[in-house]
């Protein structure tokens, strides 16, 4: 990796490694481009055996410093007395506050040292940018450009070793070639916002990661949609595998193959997708085998102020719906807020338009609230001062909770529509990839005894969520202790997207109604919270990119792993086994009553506040598997 | 019976406050000790039991055009909504419930006229089943520093505590004598437990008489007495667990706390815990809050926010917390007061005995931390619960408090108790049932006088009959755990929704993990008798044909082929098909030869239906019917 030229101290001696409800551990710091690496001195400090941290440094959220004696520091221009003088004895404190909210302290001696690591975590958490900054300079020069245009923004996170950006300097050419700066700035950041990430993303670690248990390419999905349509086929002729979208030309945040009404043609699709945001014409999500009915998704429709109208969309829809059959549209957003979409070119439903479908508008927050929310609830947790009446100001206070009832409410309501009302069900917001796969999921989750098993849950999370295009790369991209500086830093003409915290709100919903079930999923809690931490940073490609085309682009499955062939290793497999998972074949309705849902300590439980003393979480998070284990078997 | 005019009202609707499922239909009968309401509507017979002593309040809403509706609420946290056809009817039950529900003379309470069928010798026995006698023994008591004695035979001491009390060795009986005089209502500090490791004490009493100056010699030599008694620490705490205004206050009555001058190395504190008032008025709203129809999330926590009542939970965990500290960290005794040292004092004193010893976290030893620290050391248990028609103002949920801590701590500990929370929720509805003797009066002077040791029963030996579905499955035992140290913090304790909304069902989580394990539990000890007998007739036989032990491994395999057909259970309510229990494929099939091997194979089919027994012990245990009938 080039920008380890950058890492200015790799090892440091002697640190002192803390983190709440673990012993300290004493041993050698180092910081390499993807890790950061603590082993416990061997023999030293009276340390049974030797420990080993492995942080992803894509993990870590904020670094705080704090350097200690720096009143015995004397400022430069007073002293006489060489450097090393001055600095001994010093020593600093680095915090690190990770993504999936642990928070880490490192007591480095020296305070030089602890400068040094903390920008050497800095610059690697950066790498990428500065590495395409430095390579960024020598380019501007070759192509001529004048050189005060390095400084433009939107250019600086451009690495040019990349295949993808290749196509960005050849348009870039023919941009400089009409020498108008607007119109090539235009370009950059047109190019830069539809490849998103797609920069960054190839150096990153699970390009690198290369667990001797696993084969590359095992463990990928094969054709996870045309799967769950061969379990379709045997039950009904309705429904057809289109490839419509083979080149990802007619939606590029759908997968190569979609599931759609038998009767309708290619050609209607591609107009169809024309009148939805993003091109995500409506889809099959879910079949629900005890009456045949569906549960489709897609974007929101763009009729715009002038109410536009599309014969093929609404033919799409018609032909889901028999003869006086009613259907159910889900707008995951209020009345009001899709009705003033359609001054941007949005909208909804219009009755007239489909008037066999009645629409239900059931608002679910999400983007910036969703993320503010989390924020705050993460700074209750963390807060230790609290008495008791100002913690559950504050947990009312950032509405979490309110978020967790809205979702399980939204996703009862539409497996409550296939299920008693035996009717068809569209679910969309307005792109159709966060709110909207967050309730087509959960209601999956309630309806089908399937998806509650350990493989049948991966497969609806990469059906789901990862197929269906939720953009976990820009999704998960910063946590919760970030966001100050992310406040501060937003770079002005490539505003960071605001950041959703929707995975961990499906993962909290499915640890509610495994509280509510304790017998109905196969998993435990304990693969909720992994998948929590590898949706933010994982040594797996799994959760890498936005949607198949940038997965395909990155070749993520010929260059890493699987999270899935990791997990689904026997001794793996083991630890994410609830014991107590009886069948359940019933539909899991959840009780939604405040008093019925918690607050997931488990998730929270990462935050240093709620974390147990070690002797007592022990008791708590081991009762079980030991429990059963004196079961009869 | 006189009060009952109408004992039997039919088309009686049963309201359903959560689900919208249609309202039941049935008859209403009211007996000499319950309410029982039959649901006529159901295909399986339903029935309500609602004891007339659990009634807190009953309300004639106004008439709608359904009929007349009544409201009870019950002191469990039953709330039952009726609506009554005929408006005559309905205020004939109201009349009639409003004199059951509030006995004016305690001979009208229910423990006097149930009888279990028992002989006389067994009821006797089970009140001997609590000697505290032993307890102090335990405690290494009497020893070297203190002395079980019986200075208050005739309650010259103190009216309000047991004939038997245990004091410092060193104290003289004028001491005691003299001690009494300046505390309220001659509570002189006593022992409430001995951490023997390090002879540090727990002690208990109620405020001194001090007003703005006045001194007590005997009360300064007893506490000196009780520091003296632990001679590893030079100084001892001194804790009134009030608010430091309302002690404040009470110097102007010519009460108040400690002079710390007056007294020889003593460290006093205040730890505010509020007064009984406070605390009822905190329920009446929580419960206000737990009754909303449908509330939004931010409007219940905003509910329990403004409630106070986890706040005052926490008040009482953390006062308990601070004195198991000063016990075992820093090897200090402790004397504790409030008032009149009955109300916060038991709750503190109780729970940090619980967090020290674990012995209490055991059945036989939480009914003698009840009997010890609560009924012996008078609790007013009477006026607190509202047994007998009488002042509202003395009424508070203190004991409840008490029983929620140990559920908080439960949370937190789960392998720690050898009970689980239907043997709390058991204790708390006896409190206030009256069926048994032990909760009766206002201390142990009042019971002799009732002759409740002789005209009724104990509670305990009642509940250690239960102790199979009592008893927490996740308990490692005696000695896995010594001292708890709970997190106060805020976020660690939790709403109880399985006690003030323990009869609305469809909050609960609906499949119960407690309910499961005790099952396996169950089958586990069946199975080992079942090994066990099996193993004595071996040696009497020729042991096993190869071709009958493959033949019962078949039968295995067709057993958990059947249930599995039965799961997974219907959690909605209606009741699960009764099982062919693979007990009994176990009993007539299995009868010689088995060898360990097929029985586990076996156990292992039967673990597959075991969920469909939960169901039938859940609707059973929910029901709201007493477990007695």
């Amino acid at each position: 990796m080039e920008f380890s030229e950058l890492i200015k101290t790799a090892t440091v001696e002697s640190v002192l490694l803390s983190c709440a409800g673990q012993p300290a551990v004493k041993g050698t710091l180092c910081i390499t481009s993807h890790h950061l690496l603590l082993s416990s001195c061997p023999g030293g400090e009276g340390q049974p055996s030797a420990v080993e941290l492995w942080l992803l440094i894509r993990n870590v959220d904020a670094v705080e410093k704090r350097v200690q004696n720096v009143g015995w520091y004397q400022p430069p221009r007073s002293s006489g007395s060489p450097r090393g003088n001055r600095l001994a004895g010093s020593s600093g404190t680095i915090t690190l506050r990770c993504k999936d909210l642990k928070v880490l302290q490192l007591e480095i001696p020296g305070m030089e040292e602890c400068l040094n690591i903390a920008s050497s975590i800095e610059v690697s958490r950066a790498g990428v940018q500065r590495v395409g900054r430095s390579r960024w300079l020598p380019t501007v020069f070759a192509l001529g450009l004048p050189l005060t245009w390095v400084n433009t923004q939107p250019l600086g996170c451009v690495c040019t070793g990349h295949p993808s950006c290749q196509t960005l300097w050849e348009e870039a050419r023919m941009g400089f070639a009409e020498r108008t700066f607007p119109a090539f700035l235009q370009l950059c950041s047109a190019v830069l916002q539809a490849l998103s990430s797609v920069d960054s993303v190839m150096m990153m670690y699970p390009f690198f990661h290369r667990p001797q248990s696993l084969r590359l390419e095992e463990g990928w999905p094969r054709l996870p949609i045309e799967q769950h349509f061969q379990q379709i086929a045997t039950k009904t002729t309705q429904w057809r595998l289109s490839d419509v979208n083979q080149d990802f030309a007619v939606c590029p945040t759908y997968p190569p193959a979609v599931i759609v009404p038998a009767a309708v043609s290619e050609e209607t699709l591609r107009r169809a997708a024309r009148f939805r945001q993003g091109g995500r014409f409506p889809v099959l999500s879910y079949y629900h085998t005890r009456n045949g009915t569906v549960m489709l998704r897609s974007g929101q429709p763009l009729t715009g102020p002038n109410r536009k109208r599309c014969p093929e969309d609404e033919m799409l829809l018609g032909s889901v719906l028999d003869e006086g059959e009613r259907g159910f549209i889900i707008d995951t957003r209020s009345a009001q807020t899709a009705k003033q979409a359609r001054m941007t070119g949005g909208g909804t439903e219009p009755k007239s338009s489909y008037p066999q479908w009645k629409r239900l508008h059931r608002p679910l927050e999400r983007g910036r609230p969703l993320q503010e929310s989390f924020i705050k609830l993460v700074e209750a947790c963390n807060d230790a001062s609290l008495g008791m009446d100002r913690w559950l100001g504050r947990l009312g206070g950032c509405r979490w909770l309110s978020h967790v009832k809205a979702a399980l409410s939204t996703a009862c309501l539409a497996a409550q529509c296939l299920d008693r009302e035996e009717s068809c069900v569209l679910v969309h917001g307005a792109e159709g990839t966060d709110t909207t796969l967050l309730v087509t999921a959960l209601a999956q989750v309630i309806l089908d005894p399937g998806c509650r098993t350990l493989k049948g849950f991966q497969e609806l999370l990469e059906r789901e969520w990862i197929q269906a295009g939720h953009p976990f790369h820009l999704r998960c991209a910063r946590s919760a202790y970030s966001h100050a500086r992310l406040k501060q830093e937003a770079p002005p003409l490539l505003p960071f997207p605001a950041k959703k915290k929707l995975s961990l709100l499906f993962l909290d919903c499915v640890w509610q109604l495994s509280r509510q079930f304790p017998f109905s999923l196969e998993f435990s809690e304990g693969l909720l919270l992994t998948l929590f931490d590898n949706a933010y940073a994982s040594d797996y490609g799994t959760f890498l990119c936005n949607n198949e085309k940038e997965r395909c682009l990155c070749k993520v499955k010929e260059n890493t792993h699987s999270l899935w062939a990791w997990l689904d290793q026997p001794e793996e497999r083991k630890k994410y086994l609830n014991p107590l998972y009886s069948p359940n074949l019933l539909v899991i309705w959840p009780s939604v009553e405040p008093q019925s849902i918690q607050l997931w300590q488990g998730m929270a439980g990462a935050a240093p506040g709620l974390s147990q003393p070690t002797w007592t979480a022990c008791s708590s998070s081991a009762c079980f598997p030991s429990c059963s284990r004196t079961q009869p078997r | 019976m006189e009060h009952i005019t109408t004992p039997k009202v039919e088309n009686v609707k049963l309201l359903d406050r959560y689900t919208n499922r249609k309202a039941a239909s049935g008859t209403l009968y009211l007996t000499a000790t319950h309410l029982i309401y039959v649901d006529a509507s159901a295909e399986v017979r339903k029935e309500t039991w609602i004891l007339h002593h659990h009634i807190a309040t009953v309300e004639k809403l106004p008439l709608t055009t359904a009929g007349c509706p009544l409201l009870i609420h019950c002191k469990n946290f039953h709330v039952a909504h009726f609506v009554i056809g005929q408006e005559r009817d309905c205020h004939e039950v109201y009349t009639s419930l409003l004199k059951l529900s509030q006995p004016v003379k305690p001979e009208e309470l229910y423990a006097f006229s149930y009888n279990p069928k028992m002989s006389k010798d067994n009821r006797e026995i089970g009140w001997k089943l609590i000697d505290l006698k032993v307890d102090y023994q335990r405690m290494g008591i009497p020893n070297d520093y203190w002395e079980i004695t019986d200075l208050n035979k005739d309650y010259e001491v103190c009216n309000t505590y047991p004939p038997e009390i245990v004091v410092p060795r060193a104290a003289s009986k004028a001491t005691v004598i003299g001690s009494s005089r300046f505390r309220s209502r001659g509570r002189i500090p006593v022992l409430s437990y001995l951490y023997k490791e390090n002879n540090a004490a727990i002690c208990r009493c109620s405020q001194p008489l001090s007003g703005f100056s006045a001194r007590c010699l005997e009360d300064e030599q007893m506490l000196q007495a009780i520091r003296e008694a632990n001679p590893g620490s030079p100084f001892m705490y001194v804790v009134d667990t009030r608010p430091k205004l309302n002690a404040m206050a009470n110097r102007a009555a010519g009460k108040g706390y400690e002079n710390e001058d007056n007294y020889d190395n003593i460290r006093f504190k205040f730890i505010g815990i509020e007064n009984i008032h406070v605390m009822r008025n905190s329920l009446q709203k929580l419960l206000e809050v737990c009754e909303t129809k449908s509330p939004s999330m931010s409007d219940f926590l905003t509910g329990l926010e403004n409630s106070g009542w986890l706040r005052h939970i926490k008040a009482v965990m953390d006062a308990s917390v601070f004195l198991a500290k000063a016990v075992k960290d820093e090897k200090a005794s402790v004397l504790v007061h409030c008032s009149d040292g009955w109300d916060r004092t038991a709750q503190v004193c109780s729970l940090a005995s619980l967090l020290l010893d674990p012995f209490y976290r055991t059945f036989k030893g939480f009914m003698v931390l009840i009997e010890k620290e609560w009924i012996a050391m008078g609790h007013k248990f009477s006026h607190r619960c509202g047994h007998l028609d009488g002042d509202p103002k003395e009424v508070s949920p203190v004991f409840t408090q008490f029983i929620e801590c140990v559920w908080q701590l439960m949370q937190q500990f789960p392998c720690t108790f050898e009970f689980n929370e239907h043997f709390l929720l058991e204790i708390h509805d006896h409190v206030y049932s009256c069926q048994f003797g032990n909760f009766l009066g206002t201390c142990h002077k009042e019971r002799e006088d009732l002759k409740i040791f002789e005209k009724t029963h104990s509670l305990w030996p009642f509940l250690l009959q239960k102790k199979q579905e009592l008893r927490n499955p996740l308990y490692r035992g005696f000695t896995a755990y010594k001292e708890l140290q709970p997190n106060t913090l805020p976020f660690s304790f939790q709403f109880w929704c399985g006690m003030y909304n323990r009869f609305d069902k469809g909050m609960h989580p609906k499949q119960c993990v407690l309910d499961h394990l005790l099952n396996c539990m169950n089958q586990k000890i069946k199975l080992e008798d079942n090994a066990s007998e099996l193993e004595n007739k071996l040696p009497f036989l020729d042991g096993p044909l190869p071709t009958e032990a493959s033949f019962l491994s078949k039968v295995g395999c067709a057993a958990s082929k059947t249930s599995m057909l039965n799961t997974p259970q219907d959690y909605e309510g209606k009741p699960p098909p009764v099982l062919t229990n693979g007990i009994s494929v176990g009993d007539t099939n299995v009868t010689s030869d088995v060898d360990q091997k097929n029985k586990e194979n076996l156990a292992n089919h039967r673990d597959l239906h075991l969920n469909d027994k939960v169901d039938v012990l859940n609707s059973e245990a929910k029901d709201g019917k007493p477990q007695h009938h």
